[in-house]
């Protein structure tokens, strides 16, 4: 049997795609120049975050190909530049996404994985670079209904994360079930899907919003 | 598919087969018809022999050709599984629709087996035969009375149905049924589940008028998406325990994804079992504390948890055991503590856990768990620290004393006492449709403990302890959560 070939989507594209399905994105901007680069900041309001970003690139933070807490015109305009200049030959197109910086206490990690044995599953975890150590974890089989969302909102076992937490209020259940739902109706509509990462979903003043996407395809 | 009448064939045969039995009481074509002659079966009982010698005391046939036509609907197969063709051709003349196949020889032995089984199963859906197995320890069905299987125990009857894909997982769920008294309904061991495998016997549960609660153990799933849709019908219809072995294999993934590296094997399976309303538990042990759960309580209408007991750390103890649970230690409202007062003496806790603080008198523990377990804002009880003066008493009985010094009638007042306490227990269960679950460790320690025998001679589950009993309840609260929220009632 041949294996259909797998790819993953740029950043952008990624969040293209689930942003229609409800997945709460932060506005970004393309840019292919470093000047651009700081037009685009200018609208969105320091700090901002610059990512190198194309078809082929899948793990920004492993490659540094990510700035984070740029105050200013002149730290975007490097930033861009540097970043432009360590794209390689197999990352193809390339554009520097500009994005706000966002600061959250709490993260989470959400998306779809396909087992070899249940098929599509949504996936809620608590996030971070502990993530996988931790494995807090609730995974339900596509699709799901919402009553399935805040089941596995409730499995978390870390609910004290979930609550009112270091001055920012609860997280917006309702809402990160949506994330799930959406994620799940994406899918659907989607059986081309291998994966989706949502990660980190960070809760900013208790609402859920996708700092990062990465969506993988086969066919 | 296997059809509902199959099903009935098998466990509520007319009359039944034994093929090969044996003289030999060391073979299992013995042990099978020991079985199923010793435990009562009140339909027809033939046995095939090769040599037609009598097999305890009842003679036997050459070949199932001797079988008059329509007199039975099972045959249990002990024969070597190269005759076994010819044996359910002659079977599907004779009118039987069902075979249980004892005989090993087939998958799990290597590709010829395989190819075997294979051919077995091609014929049995010609003949338009339910096979089980093969290389399967037998069925159980106590609604008439058969123990058709080649190992021990037969249980006591009850509302419990097992499927499992190890046969000695079944032993040991009806090993617990005859410690606890909690009984069976059906119980079957899929063998290597040529035909049928657990979820189809899940299926004939779901309907099955007999059982209540279904209990299964499952290893390899081969359709996962079929298996997880059949599991959430049968789980709308009944509560189903489920445990799975090879739960530890951790499902590396290829890593384009980090959720899919969260998404392990383990951590899926316990996210369908979720999904699907069924009830997982990680032990054999657990899963019997489950079921008999399910079995023997009606489900709580919400989480809030009175612990009662007679004195001491239990309490405490038991409180701690269900933070991390989805029960709540209700706050005792103010209505229940002065109604209490006037019923304790004044060192009694005067919140939840309620300790009585050994502070009861001769009608006490009845008035006191009526009293909580009709309050409106308890959905459930535990009750913790029976059977003190019985075990007291038993220790007085086998002493040099007795039945001297009022030893006697002290004794008998203290077992009276305990198993009305516990009976009472049960009695508001059945009046208030809540839960009442009772705890003690006598339930390991000394069954015969007159406390523990009241909790079981009403048809109750003595928990072996608090933690298991909270355990218990958290389950049956999430499954009970999980209906409600789904409009299932």
């Amino acid at each position: 049997m041949i294996e259909p070939s797998r790819r993953t989507l740029s950043e952008a594209a990624s969040k293209e795609l689930l942003a229609r399905f409800g997945v709460p994105l932060p506005v970004e901007h393309l840019a292919a120049t470093p000047d651009a680069a700081v037009d685009a900041a200018e609208q969105i309001g320091y700090p901002v975050v610059a990512k190198l970003c194309g078809d082929a690139i899948a793990h920004k933070t492993e490659r540094g190909l990510l700035r984070l807490g740029l105050a200013d015109a002149a730290a975007v305009g490097e930033a861009a530049r540097s970043l432009l200049a360590a794209a390689e030959p197999d990352d193809g197109d390339v554009d520097v996404l500009i994005a706000p910086m966002l600061r959250a206490t709490r993260e989470l990690i959400a998306g779809l994985a396909r087992d070899p044995q249940f098929g599509m599953t949504v996936v809620l975890g608590v996030g971070g670079v502990l993530a996988e150590a931790i494995a807090d974890v609730s995974i339900r089989l596509v699709p799901i209904e919402r009553e399935d969302a805040e089941d596995m909102i409730d499995d978390l076992g870390a609910q004290a994360l979930l609550g009112p937490f270091r001055g920012e209020p609860a997280v917006d259940r309702a809402r990160l079930a949506d994330v799930l739902l959406g994620l799940s109706r994406a899918a659907t509509v989607h059986p081309e899907l291998v994966s989706a990462d949502l990660n980190p979903l960070m809760i900013v003043g208790g609402d859920p919003i996708a700092a990062d996407a990465l969506v993988e395809v086969e066919g | 598919m296997a059809t509902a009448s199959q099903f009935r064939a098998l466990f509520q045969p007319r009359g039944l087969v034994v093929a090969g039995a044996s003289t030999h009481p060391g073979k299992f074509g013995f042990v099978a018809l020991h079985n199923i002659l010793a435990n009562g079966y009140g339909g027809e009982v033939f046995a095939t022999n090769r040599d037609g010698s009598d097999v305890l005391g009842l003679p036997t046939l050459r070949d199932l050709d001797a079988v008059p036509e329509g007199a039975a609907d099972l045959v249990f197969v002990c024969t070597p599984a190269a005759t076994n063709p010819d044996l359910l051709r002659a079977a599907a003349a004779k009118g039987i629709t069902a075979a249980f196949i004892a005989s090993a020889g087939y998958g799990e032995a290597g590709d010829e087996g395989l190819a075997r089984q294979r051919e077995l199963v091609t014929l049995a859906d010609q003949l338009g035969m339910l096979v089980v197995g093969p290389n399967g320890q037998g069925v159980v069905s106590t609604p008439a009375s058969l123990c058709a299987q080649i190992v021990a125990p037969y249980p006591p009857p009850g509302r419990i149905g097992i499927a499992s894909q190890s046969g000695n997982f079944v032993s040991s769920f009806m090993n617990y049924a005859r410690l606890s008294g909690v009984g069976v309904s059906r119980a079957v061991s899929a063998g290597n589940a040529a035909q049928v495998g657990v979820i189809d016997f899940l299926e004939f549960y779901a309907d099955d008028p007999a059982t209540d609660v279904a209990l299964a153990y499952v290893e390899g799933i081969e359709d996962g998406r079929g298996f997880f849709e059949r599991l959430r019908r049968v789980s709308e219809r009944l509560p189903v325990v489920l445990v799975k072995g090879g739960a530890s294999s951790l499902g590396s993934r290829a890593a384009a994804s980090h959720t899919g590296s969260l998404a392990t094997d383990d951590k899926v399976f316990d996210g369908m079992c979720r999904q699907a309303g069924a009830v997982r538990a990680t032990t054999i042990e657990e899963a019997y504390d489950l079921a008999a759960t399910f079995a023997t309580q009606p489900l709580p209408r919400g989480p809030r948890v009175a612990v009662v007991t007679t004195a001491g750390g239990w309490g405490v103890v038991t409180a701690d055991a269900m933070s991390g649970t989805s029960l709540e230690l209700v706050a005792l409202p103010d209505d229940l503590r002065a109604d209490l007062d006037t019923m304790l003496p004044p060192r009694w806790s005067r919140n939840n856990p309620i300790d009585l603080a050994g502070g009861e008198t001769k009608d006490t523990i009845p008035a006191v768990l009526d009293a909580v377990a009709r309050h409106p804002e308890v959905d459930a009880v535990i009750y913790l620290g029976m059977g003190i003066q019985s075990n007291q008493g038993r220790l007085e009985r086998e002493g040099p004393y007795y039945p001297e010094f009022g030893l006697e009638r002290i004794v008998a007042y203290h077992d009276r006492q305990d198993r009305r306490f516990t009976t009472t227990a049960a009695e508001l269960v059945e009046s208030l449709g809540k839960p009442i679950l009772a705890a003690t460790e006598l339930a390991v320690a000394d069954p015969r403990n007159a406390a523990v025998q009241g909790v079981t001679d009403s048809g109750r589950y003595c928990y072996p302890s608090s933690n298991r009993a909270v355990n218990a309840l958290d389950h049956a609260w999430r499954h009970a959560w999980w209906r409600m929220r789904r409009g299932l009632g």
